[in-house]
């Protein structure tokens, strides 16, 4: 046999074809966890169907000493656990790459491909010899087959052990069987399988101090240490784990030690009008308040959110994105609700949004949220992704500076208001367009206003008088536009070699954009590259834009929704930004952006620099 | 409406209460709703009910949505943080509002248009919830804002001004609190200010949602001949199971009650309920004979009035929640941020 062979270390991917609900996803996140105690970097990404039981699931591990942590595209292994996607499956294997299956029953040659390596384990044949229930068998397949690939790959059995142990601290009964399943495919494919795979597992120290999580828990926990206290929520993928992950980690950190009450209110509504009605009336009394959501709940809160803009009320919105329109893609990825959430409602509104890159600026950006809602009294966005949120992901350890305290914002107190300061609801008495409000309850004479979705004028009494909505409309505008000064600044990355071309992209294309520019500078085609990190944008993303020739916008949705947003309020010139979409649901790849950036290079005619001559 | 404005300064010899206040010091902005709305008749018996109660008028929240009553809100209580909020959506705000300060007493003001369609689902989860409120459901069968359409409580087969009929069931509000765990449930009417006084008093001092449906009829578009909530049907159709009596403490509030039975009822908060009934088979403290008297009632063409139903036992939302005491909007860094060596920990056990 002269079939090619691919043979890498610790620089592949292993994608796992399951069935949902057949405890897969435990083993292998097993697998993926390995990989990291042994100092290699891994990227997980879980391609789910709306589903609970039943339906195809599959796993990728993408195993990167170098820590590109986007998603590569292409799969070097698959371990083909679902008949039901046998086939195009098979189809997805690069050439010279490995199928893994369960050959307990021996399939024929026409179910495999000439150029694909194939190593079967009888998995069904293990399990039946050594468990007696039927849903033992079933589970402890996972198990014995990442036994086995942890022999073929060379993965360190001690740390699989310790990982095991972690994992089932306290529950002995579920250790031992564990182990010895993971025994059981360990030493078959050591006496049977040796020699039969290229794709090799070798201890690095290229992990570091680095976390992994997903972003949904960074988020929640971002919440609790940002000071919400209560979050009102409506159950909708990707967002849910969101809510539960908060409620976890309340009930270890925010519960009076001494009395067992709680410093939290988590409230399940019954639909995203109620979780945002409850978020702006706890807004309203002064708590620091939060909902989780997704497209489909976004558009359901729309009419709130004009009032909580309007009246100028606290309220955080973190809206995991989702495949849209309508029901759309509810467990793929995509970044379609930014212009959506930027001008969320109706009549003229404009919204802060926050675009995190990863876990560990979910984490950041959630508590930074609260601290906007409350500064600028109005709502705020997080805009994350099914990518970021719902994949635990290799990251910067989370942040906090005891020093660090909460900015409540203008609030004008009784004291203040007994030494006679002057309490407009809506004046602007410094200049920023943000004015001072009093909590209910403050003060038994001064202070009380009526807050209401009409117009008013600046000492909140009702007015449709044409100056007194006008004195409103211009203050809230130039309220957001001093929002420019306190939300994340956009972050360059700056080519090695003078560049003609920029590129701005945001959130969860962080990570293969960074492999994008590698790549292309491999090549000799030189980007530098802006991540925006807010809206509004900041005079710096307009003078991006004019220091490049042309500036790709590189982004996950249809309509180049940042591109319109960037055109429409940074005054910056169409015909000056190139969009780069992708949108079929799957995370964008490193490989996408690359190909796309160098064939609108070639047909611009642009001759790219020699390597030997740039360096 | 009325173009007169209040004077400011107050006669020196008007009664304060317990707290120092006069009846005017509860008052709030002149009413714009039109001579002779029921709404207007309420907002006099929450100010009487609020002064007669000691309140503190700042220590009170009042919400409301859209619409001809959830503009009242504005016409009481001048000293208190009043919010309008969107149509139907009051009470997730009230909500949110509560779990934020627990200390305040919270007013809900909604009508039937607001609270029994688009706000039936809010409605309905608000009283589940046991939101510590009082929720006022200003009753009039009609839209008065968009002058004269129907509302989902208009009776079937009453007629509107401009003589057509309505084909549609009504919703019975008091019912439907009833069965969604509501704790406290009354109907009244705005006309009869001896028996809502004393009902609004005894559901500011219950603990949890605490319900008062009261018909309240629209002068301009449902006080005609082919209405079932006119002033004339009201009255003429008024079937009232009790009287009742609110005691703080003080001397009880003087109500025009007939002989018959008492029965004290005592609140989580001292005060106490003194019921005299005037049917000897009502019993305010059985759910399902109070659904079953509210049925025959409708099906004679009555509408009962009186504290219809209120629980041996409440609990707030706050108690379901096991919330500390402090309002969660006097928490501070201290009590709510982890801290760096906490997260340090969180972080050792992600790797």
């Amino acid at each position: 046999m002269t079939m090619k062979r691919i043979e890498a270390v610790n620089d592949f991917v292993v994608k796992f074809a399951n069935v949902n609900g057949s405890g897969s996803a435990s083993a292998n996140e097993l697998f993926a966890k390995s990989f990291l105690r042994m100092g290699i970097p891994v990227s997980p990404r879980n391609i789910f169907p709306s589903n609970i039981q039943g339906l195809p699931t599959w796993y990728e591990v993408r195993v990167t000493e170098q820590g590109w942590l986007g998603r590569r595209g292409g799969v070097d292994l698959m371990v083909a656990m679902n008949p039901q996607t046998w086939n195009q499956d098979l189809k997805e294997i690069e050439p010279g790459g490995y199928i893994f299956y369960d050959n307990t029953k021996p399939l024929p040659a026409s179910k495999f491909r000439d150029d694909v390596n194939v190593i079967g384990v009888p998995l069904t044949e293990i399990c039946n010899e050594n468990f007696t229930d039927a849903r033992e068998r079933q589970l402890f397949k996972n198990i014995v087959y990442v036994g086995a690939l942890a022999s073929l790959m060379d993965i360190d059995p001690g740390v699989i052990a310790e990982l095991i142990g972690e994992q089932y601290k306290g529950k002995e009964k579920l250790l031992k069987p564990n182990l010895n399943a993971f025994q059981m495919g360990w030493n078959y494919a050591s006496e049977k399988l040796k020699g039969m795979m290229g794709l090799k597992a070798k201890r690095a120290y290229a992990v570091g101090e680095r976390i992994f999580i997903e972003g949904n828990a960074a988020a929640a926990l971002g919440c609790v240490y940002g000071g919400a206290t209560v979050c009102a929520w409506y159950p909708i993928t990707p967002s849910s784990s969101l809510a539960e992950a908060f409620q976890k980690y309340c009930s270890k950190l925010r519960v009076d030690k001494d009395t067992g009450k709680n410093r939290f209110a988590i409230i399940q509504a019954e639909d995203e009008l109620a979780s945002i009605g409850i978020v702006i009336g706890a807004g309203w009394n002064g708590a620091r308040a939060f909902t989780a959501t997704s497209g489909p709940g976004i558009s359901l809160m729309s009419e709130f959110i004009g009032l909580a803009y309007f009246a100028e009320i606290p309220a955080v919105v973190i809206d995991v994105q989702r495949g849209g329109p309508s029901t759309g893609m509810p467990t793929r990825t995509q970044q379609s609700d930014v212009m959506k959430c930027a001008y969320l409602s109706h009549g003229d509104t404009k919204h802060v949004l926050l675009f995190p890159e990863d876990p560990y600026e979910c984490f950041e950006f959630a508590a930074k949220a609260l601290d906007l809602a409350e500064r600028l009294q109005t709502p705020v966005f997080l805009m994350t992704d099914l990518d970021i949120g719902m994949n635990q992901r290799l990251c910067k350890p989370l942040q906090w500076d005891d020093a660090r305290t909460y900015d409540r914002g203008k609030v004008m107190t009784a004291e203040m208001l007994d030494a006679g300061e002057e309490f407009g609801r809506y004046l602007d008495v410094d200049g920023d367009g943000i004015p001072f409000r009093t909590y209910p309850g403050s003060h038994p004479t001064k202070g009380a206003y009526f807050t209401r979705g009409t117009s008013k004028n600046s000492y909140a009494v009702y007015s449709e008088a044409g100056p007194d909505y006008l004195y409103n409309m211009q203050r809230l505008l130039k309220k957001h536009d001093f929002a420019k000064t306190l939300v994340p600044m956009p972050l360059l990355t700056a080519s090695q070699e003078p560049a003609r071309f920029g590129c701005i992209y945001y959130g969860s294309t962080s990570p293969s954009m960074q492999e994008a520019l590698a790549a292309l500078a491999e090549k000799g085609i030189f980007v530098n590259a802006l991540r925006v990190r807010a809206f509004p944008f900041q005079d710096e993303i307009y003078d991006f834009v004019q220091s490049h020739s042309k500036v790709f916008v590189v982004e996950q949705n249809r309509d180049a929704q940042l591109k319109i947003l960037l055109v429409n309020e940074a005054g910056i010139n169409p015909a000056s930004l190139i969009s780069i979409l992708h949108y079929d649901g799957t995370p964008i790849t490193a490989r996408f952006i690359a190909r796309e950036i160098s064939q609108i290079v070639a047909a611009l005619n642009v001759r790219p620099i020699k390597k030997d001559k740039a360096a | 409406m009325t173009y007169v404005l209040k004077p400011k300064l107050h006669h020196p010899t008007l009664a304060k209460n317990k707290v120092g206040f006069t009846r005017r010091d509860y008052e709030g902005k002149v009413s714009t709703l039109c001579a002779g709305c029921g709404h207007d008749s309420i907002s006099a018996a929450l100010i009487q009910a609020f002064w007669e109660l000691d309140v503190q008028p700042h220590r009170v929240a009042k919400l409301s949505g859209i619409g001809c009553s959830s503009k009242t809100p504005d016409y009481f209580l001048g000293n208190s943080h009043g919010f309008n909020t969107v149509h139907g959506r009051m009470p997730s705000v009230v909500t949110g509002a509560n779990l934020a300060n627990r200390d305040l007493i919270y007013l809900g003001v909604s009508g039937d248009g607001d609270s029994a369609s688009i706000g039936l689902g809010q409605f309905a989860h608000v009283m589940r919830r046991g939101v510590n409120m009082t929720y006022i459901l200003e009753n009039n069968g009609v839209y008065g804002l968009t002058k004269g359409q129907f509302s989902a409580t208009a009776d079937m087969g009453s007629t509107s001004k401009r003589g057509i009929k309505n084909d549609d069931v009504a919703i019975d509000t008091v019912s439907l609190a009833l069965l969604m765990g509501a704790t406290f449930v009354a109907k009244s009417f705005s006309g009869d200010k001896a028996q809502l006084v004393p009902l609004i008093k005894a559901a500011i001092a219950h603990e949890g949602a605490a319900f008062i449906d009261v018909i309240s009829p629209c002068v301009a578009f449902n006080n005609h001949s082919g209405s079932t909530k006119s002033y004339d049907y009201v009255r003429e159709h008024n079937e009232v199971v009790n009287f009742m009596d609110f005691i703080t403490g003080r001397p009880p509030i003087k109500v025009d009650y007939k002989d018959g039975e008492v029965v004290d009822v005592p609140q989580h908060d001292g005060t106490t309920i003194r019921l005299r009934k005037t049917h000897p088979e009502y019993d305010p403290s059985n759910k399902i004979s109070a659904l079953t008297h509210i049925a025959e009632a409708a099906a004679k063409g009555e509408v009962l009035t009186g504290l219809l139903y209120l629980a041996a036992e409440s609990q707030d939302l706050h108690g379901h929640l096991n919330t500390v005491e402090t309002p969660f909007n006097k928490l501070s860094e201290k009590e709510l941020c982890p801290g760096a060596g906490m997260l340090e920990k969180i972080n050792a056990g992600l790797r």
